[in-house]
């Protein structure tokens, strides 16, 4: 019952397994290999990142994917190769990125450094989302001190740097054989199923389990709520709950599909969808983070939800007793609170593709462009024949208890003539779809304003007019 | 990097990276948390006040002792000294005593084998308190007249009179936001306790001797028997130099009552709710001026919120009057300021200390006669600069070397300031939704601290036999690249490679009696300090050459390849080992007090300031007024850094304090609850800018002429002038919501930070 996984070739194994002891202590206070940082312990700072590894699907190639040490669970590192800022040096030399950091400046008070290193790294070895803009690629990391120019530079002068994975590979396929079931911890029980019927064994045997799939939402109930989780079920070995299929009528996703496996496919949906889920955390976020989870959780300002439920995207829940498939709204019921029965897990999630007409707008409104949460998050798909609108879904995350879809403004676009006046009362029927809350995030009058302003948005694009700051260049050309 | 000027690389002074920076990108620098940690080492948690003011009737610990882990639970009754940690007027306890002051404050300390052991125990406390009335905002405590000092005034001339006879009056006001400091390392120290009552600390802190005699009067001991020390923080930004005394004398207290180390690593959510913050403002104004726009009279009120205690809000709202002037004659000015007494944390240092709030409301007002004069904001900024006859500060002292116009002259014509004002408003008129503008904001920044005596500093240096050089001082690294700054000036003393310095942690037992790093003084005083004591061996040096081999002292020289002596010449090393057979001294001390500078704070009179840093940056901004979204798009800067010390190391300071301003002005937003508690306390609600922030047009130059005083290497304070060159980001953003109606004569009333919702807010106040 221990967990093993590699680290610069050599298998760790763990005996004493805390599932909630994160991968980032561990490093830390047992290893004593302190280059890895806490910055914030929620995910937010990337000063912890590490590089995963992982054989994909039929384990003939392997993924590297850069994550936060500080929200990842140790059950989360059995049978993968993990990286660490200390893995880049050989022999006391420099990895050819850290020497360039070293001379140009990217480092002043050096705390977020390793961090930066590691993303960086990522990209140069074509780690998940190597192929994303190098401000994407730390969108996830922050630094206090430089402004990030020497940061950035970096990063857009190292090409790509050699990695010689075989090793890797074959020791990972040697662990796949010894995959560790589960354990206990003191009187804490978890689990590490790795087919879908043992999943919804357990989950029949255990239904208050808490079932943790990239613990981005989980792991700061521990960090920081500092709670305790009597039973676990980790579902990352899931075999199928990665799958992603695309075919003419639109994307099945597995649960366990994080979301930046999801960012390609997605923006082939429509470019809003990717451009939105390039704004979902930082790159470390989405590699960890689930589209299951962010739905199971159940927030009513989760990213996913909204923008799904516009373009009709069904939800399929899984347990021993069979399967059951609901359009995705009709999951959240109220606030804390889903359609989900005792035993039941989140399957499979089916997003039709949009008809290339139809006009589809997704806004996600925050204080921060990247790596924040919304205060709303609006999504709209309009089918106009004829210059009339015959068809509107309208989604809204951060406007009410749950992500929900905006029914009056709906009826009173649908028969209407796409025109000023349409889009006019569509802002007043909106209104009485809801009475958004006042929180950190925005207030009720805020909420209610932008939410009109997404819809006028919507027009103004169709009208060919620029609508996001993010597209301007600036007058120096 | 910042694209900078070709010209600099070949500069008299080297750009030598970070001591550091290899360390660092490969993890291997250290920090407190990452030494071994002994088996007996004991963790640390506060118990955290839930009420912004009140009386504590009782405090039931029975469950947090009882807690897994819990070792020892300690109360303000345990500490056998001084229950304080305050830096001037004995007003922050350690652990509370009776009254809670503000929500977060430490209650109890909880001491645990583990760090997760300490923060869970802490929460089972049951606390009954009895409130008492709280003021929180700054509207309130003026309301009950709640002040940590008397309200305080400086003036020239007769603001009033000036007032009622210029041709045009405006009054106005708006509000400017605090800020964390969110270094990424968060508040730690680790207390050791040693023989005969004894203690080590290691802490992440400006102040190394501010918490060497709290930690002696807390435990009554002497200062010898406290030693503290620091290698490097993970940044602090003004964030560590009072606030890291808490969590340093919580550690020491443990240690002490324990016999165990004891670690205080602070959790980030409670990190942000215990530690004070930039403390926000309301800026009052009435302005009076000509058809030019030459500001003939003003009145200014400045209301900041100081929290709970006086921490250095008295010297911090002086510097936010002492820079209301920035770079412009204000003839007739009365600046009154108010110091306000809330029941939430006490507000403390952060770069800039109180000037980037007085520098943006003399900004404000610059728009607001430019707005109401219908004229381009940069040429009422240029009408109002200092010039001949008319270069005195409010404050009484002369601006002696005013390049304020010519840097703006510069950064206009290479910015091209009026071509792309031009394609801006040639832009509004053809967008509906996306406005954009630009601004042009020039700095200058006082260098010295205002409290004159702080403006010291001492070093230690060491030659050993074989030719290799430590050097020890009491200025702290956290980032700024002080260590390798002062490393350079005494490398090049002995003209040897900077390599051959080895620099050591800051250490109380090195180094007496230092001050704060702060006031972005550190390399002007310990460089020179540093100096000072290089020089004391070098002179020894040379008179042992001159007697050794019978030549004039002046006939000694230290040169990049050996020492000359009349016709000898050997290496540095071979000079330092037969100086050492000849018995010379080959260590020595040095100090340094900055000359010149005098100040009456009860007239608020005189010289506080040594020199003045300039700067001047332009922005290009966007804004959505469907969202309140922005973007800043370009960002052209020239700031002055004297004959720079290391040019690359300037550079990174002016783009990461510009960076900082940004966010201060734009996505950081602190917001309390109505019962005092802070409601962004982690980085998922507080922002701080990303890497996409920063404008993708970003050019820095540097003004390189020599400092007129005789600084170290004529060169300038680089730390946090540069801060404020972020205020053209604030002045661009009313700009371009300004450009909604363009035939308007008045401000969008925006408040700081421009977030998306305090934008539309503005974007609706000016259309209705
Ligand atoms: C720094 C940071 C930034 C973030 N930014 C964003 C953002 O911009 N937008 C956004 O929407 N979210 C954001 N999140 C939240 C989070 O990343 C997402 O909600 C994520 O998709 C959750 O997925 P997970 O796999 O990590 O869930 P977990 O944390 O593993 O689980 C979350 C919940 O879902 C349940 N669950 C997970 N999988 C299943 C399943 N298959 N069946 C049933 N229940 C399941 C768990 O039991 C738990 O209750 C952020 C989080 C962090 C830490
Ligand atoms: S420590 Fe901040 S993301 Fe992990
Ligand atoms: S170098 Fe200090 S936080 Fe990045």
């Amino acid at each position: 019952m221990s967990v093993r996984f590699l680290l610069d070739g050599e298998i760790v194994e763990i005996t004493d397994v805390d599932p909630t002891s994160t991968i980032l202590n561990y490093l830390r206070y047992r290893l004593r290999r302190t280059g890895t940082k806490e910055g914030c312990a929620e995910g937010d700072c990337g000063a912890c990142t590490v590089l995963l590894g992982e054989l994909d699907e039929g384990a003939e190639t392997m993924r590297w994917r850069s994550v936060n040490a500080c929200i990842l669970f140790l059950p989360m590192l059995d049978g993968k190769a993990l990286l660490t800022v200390e893995s880049l040096a050989v022999d006391g030399k420099l990895n050819p990125l850290q020497a360039c950091m070293a001379e140009n400046g990217s480092s002043q008070c050096g705390f977020c450094t390793p961090g930066f290193v590691m993303s960086l790294y990522g990209r140069t070895i074509g780690a998940s989302g190597h192929d994303l803009p190098v401000a994407d690629v730390v969108a996830g990391n922050l630094c206090r001190c430089t402004g990030y120019g020497p940061i950035l530079a970096a990063g857009d002068g190292i090409g790509k740097l050699s990695r010689d994975d075989q090793p890797t590979m074959v020791a990972l396929r040697e662990m796949a054989e010894t995959a560790c079931a589960g354990g206990v911890f003191e009187d804490r029980r978890w689990f590490a199923p790795r087919t879908p019927e043992a999943l919804a064994g357990l989950l029949a045997a255990h239904p208050d389990a808490r079932i943790i799939a990239g613990a981005t939402d989980v792991g700061l109930w521990v960090t920081k709520g500092l709670k305790t989780i009597e039973t676990m079920v980790f579902i990352g070995n899931v075999a199928g709950m990665k799958a992603i299929v695309e075919d003419e009528a639109g994307v099945t996703l597995g649960a366990g599909v994080p979301y930046a496996d999801a960012h390609a496919a997605f923006s082939r949906l429509h470019p809003d969808l990717g451009e939105l889920v390039r704004r979902i955390g930082g790159l470390q976020v989405r590699n960890a983070g689930t589209i299951g989870g962010n739905i199971a959780n159940g927030s009513p300002i989760g990213d996913g939800p909204p923008a799904l439920i516009a373009l009709g995207a069904e939800l399929t829940l899984c347990s021993t007793a069979g399967r059951r498939t609901m359009p995705l709204e009709n999951f959240f019921l109220d606030y804390g609170r889903q359609d989900r029965q005792p035993g039941e897990y989140v399957e499979s999630l089916w997003i039709p593709r949009p008809a290339p007409q139809d006009i589809i707008h997704i806004s996600k409104l925050s204080r921060r462009f990247d790596s924040d949460i919304s205060a709303v998050c609006g999504a709209f798909a309009l089918t106009v024949e004829n210059g009339l609108i015959v068809r509107a879904r309208i989604a809204f995350g951060g406007m009410a208890a749950t992500p929900c879809r905006a029914s009056g403004c709906e009826a009173a676009l649908v028969g209407k003539p796409f025109a000023a006046e349409t889009i006019a009362s569509g802002t007043i029927a909106l209104a009485g779809d809801f009475s958004p809350i006042t929180d950190v995030r925005g207030t009720a009058t805020y909420r209610a304003e932008v939410a009109a302003n997404l819809l006028w948005r919507l027009w103004y694009r169709a009208q060919g007019e620029d609508i996001s700051v993010l597209a301007l260049e600036s007058s120096h050309g | 990097m910042a694209e900078c000027d070709p010209a600099l690389r070949i500069a008299a002074k080297p750009s030598n990276a970070h001591d550091s920076a290899r360390l660092h990108v490969s993890g291997a620098a250290g920090y407190v948390d990452d030494g071994a940690e002994p088996i007996d080492m004991l963790h640390l948690a506060f118990g955290q006040s839930e009420e912004a003011h009140a009386r504590i009737a009782h405090m039931d610990l029975s469950a947090v002792r009882a807690a897994q882990g819990v070792v020892a639970v300690f109360t303000a009754a345990d500490i056998p000294g001084a229950n304080d940690v305050s830096p001037v007027a004995k007003d922050d306890r350690l652990l509370a005593d009776g009254e809670v002051m503000c929500v977060g404050q430490a209650l109890f300390l909880v001491v645990a084998t583990s760090q997760r052991a300490a923060r869970q125990a802490a929460r089972l406390a049951r606390i009954s308190y009895e409130p008492r009335a709280a003021c929180l905002t700054i509207a309130e405590a003026r309301a009950s007249s709640s002040f940590i000092e008397p309200t305080q005034r400086m003036a020239r001339g007769d603001a009033r009179a000036a007032l009622s006879a210029a041709a045009h009056r405006v009054s106005g006001g708006f509000d400017i936001g605090g800020q964390d400091h969110f270094y990424l390392e968060g508040q730690i120290a680790i207390a050791t306790p040693g023989e005969d009552g004894q203690v080590h600390i290691l802490s992440s802190t400006q102040h190394p001797s501010e918490i060497q005699h709290l930690v002696a009067a807390m435990l009554n001991l002497s200062s010898a028997d406290v030693t503290v020390e620091v290698r490097r923080m993970g940044g602090a930004f003004g964030g560590k130099e009072t606030q890291a005394a808490l969590f340093a004398a919580a550690a020491a207290l443990a240690a002490h009552l324990t016999g165990r180390p004891t670690k205080f690593r602070c959790d980030r959510d409670d990190d942000m709710i215990i530690t004070g913050k930039r403390h926000d403002f309301r800026i009052d104004y009435d302005v009076g001026f000509d058809d030019q726009g030459h500001i003939l009279g003003l009145q200014l009120r400045l209301a900041s919120r100081c929290g709970a205690t006086v921490d250095l809000s008295p010297a911090i709202n002086d510097r936010a009057m002492f820079h209301v002037d920035n770079c412009y004659w204000l003839p007739d000015i009365e600046i009154v300021s108010e110091r306000l007494k809330t029941h939430t944390v006490s507000n403390t240092a952060f770069r800039g200390f109180g000037g980037p709030q007085g520098m943006l409301a003399i900004e404000r007002i610059m728009d607001e006669v430019a707005a109401f004069l219908g004229r381009d904001p940069l040429d009422v900024r240029i009408s109002n600069l200092y010039g001949p006859g008319r270069n005195v500060t409010p404050y009484d002292m002369v601006v002696a070397d005013n390049i304020a116009p010519e840097i703006i002259a510069r950064l206009r014509r290479e910015g091209r300031y009026d071509e792309r004002a031009a394609s801006i408003e040639a832009f509004n008129a053809g967008s509906a939704i996306l406005k954009k503008a630009i601004a042009l904001t020039p700095v200058k920044f006082g260098i010295s601290f205002t409290t004159t005596h702080l403006n010291q500093a001492g070093a230690l240096v060491h030659v050993y036999a074989d030719g290799s050089i430590q050097i020890n001082h009491g200025g702290t690294e956290m980032g700024q690249g002080l260590y390798i700054k002062v490393a350079q000036v005494v490398a090049d003393v002995f003209a040897v490679p900077v390599s051959q310095v080895r620099i050591t942690a800051t250490r109380t037992d090195k180094v007496p009696n230092t001050s704060a790093t702060a006031a972005s003084s550190g390399a002007d005083l310990n460089g020179m300090a540093a100096h000072n004591a290089a020089m004391t061996i070098r002179d020894r040096l040379t008179a042992f050459l001159a007697q050794t081999f019978a030549c004039a002292e002046s006939e000694v020289a230290f040169a990049a390849d050996g020492v000359v002596a009349g016709k000898e010449k050997l290496s540095f090393a071979d000079l330092a080992r037969r100086a050492h057979m000849g018995r010379i001294s080959l260590s020595a001390t040095g100090y340094y007090a900055t000359p010149g500078i005098a100040y009456d704070r009860s007239t608020h009179k005189g010289r506080p300031f040594y020199y003045f840093a300039y700067g001047a940056a332009l922005a290009e901004v966007a804004v959505d007024i469907l969202t309140g979204e922005h973007r800043v798009l370009a960002v052209d800067i020239v700031h002055d850094v004297g004959r720079s010390l290391n040019p690359a190391i300037d550079l990174g300071q002016i783009e990461g304090a510009f960076i900082q301003g940004q966010g201060w002005l734009t996505t950081e937003e602190l917001m309390f609850d109505a019962k005092g508690r802070l409601l962004t306390h982690s980085p998922a609600t507080y922002k701080i800018p990303t890497a996409s922030d920063r404008p993708r047009h970003f050019r820095i130059s540097l003004w390189q002429d020599e400092n007129l005083e005789p600084t170290i290497h004529r060169s300038k304070a680089v730390g946090e002038p540069p801060f404020s060159l972020a205020n053209c980001v604030f002045s661009a953003i009313g700009r371009a919501i300004a450009a909604i109606s363009p035939e308007k004569r008045s401000l969008p009333p925006l408040n700081a930070p421009a977030t998306p919702e305090n934008i539309l807010r503005a974007v609706r106040g000016y259309r209705d």
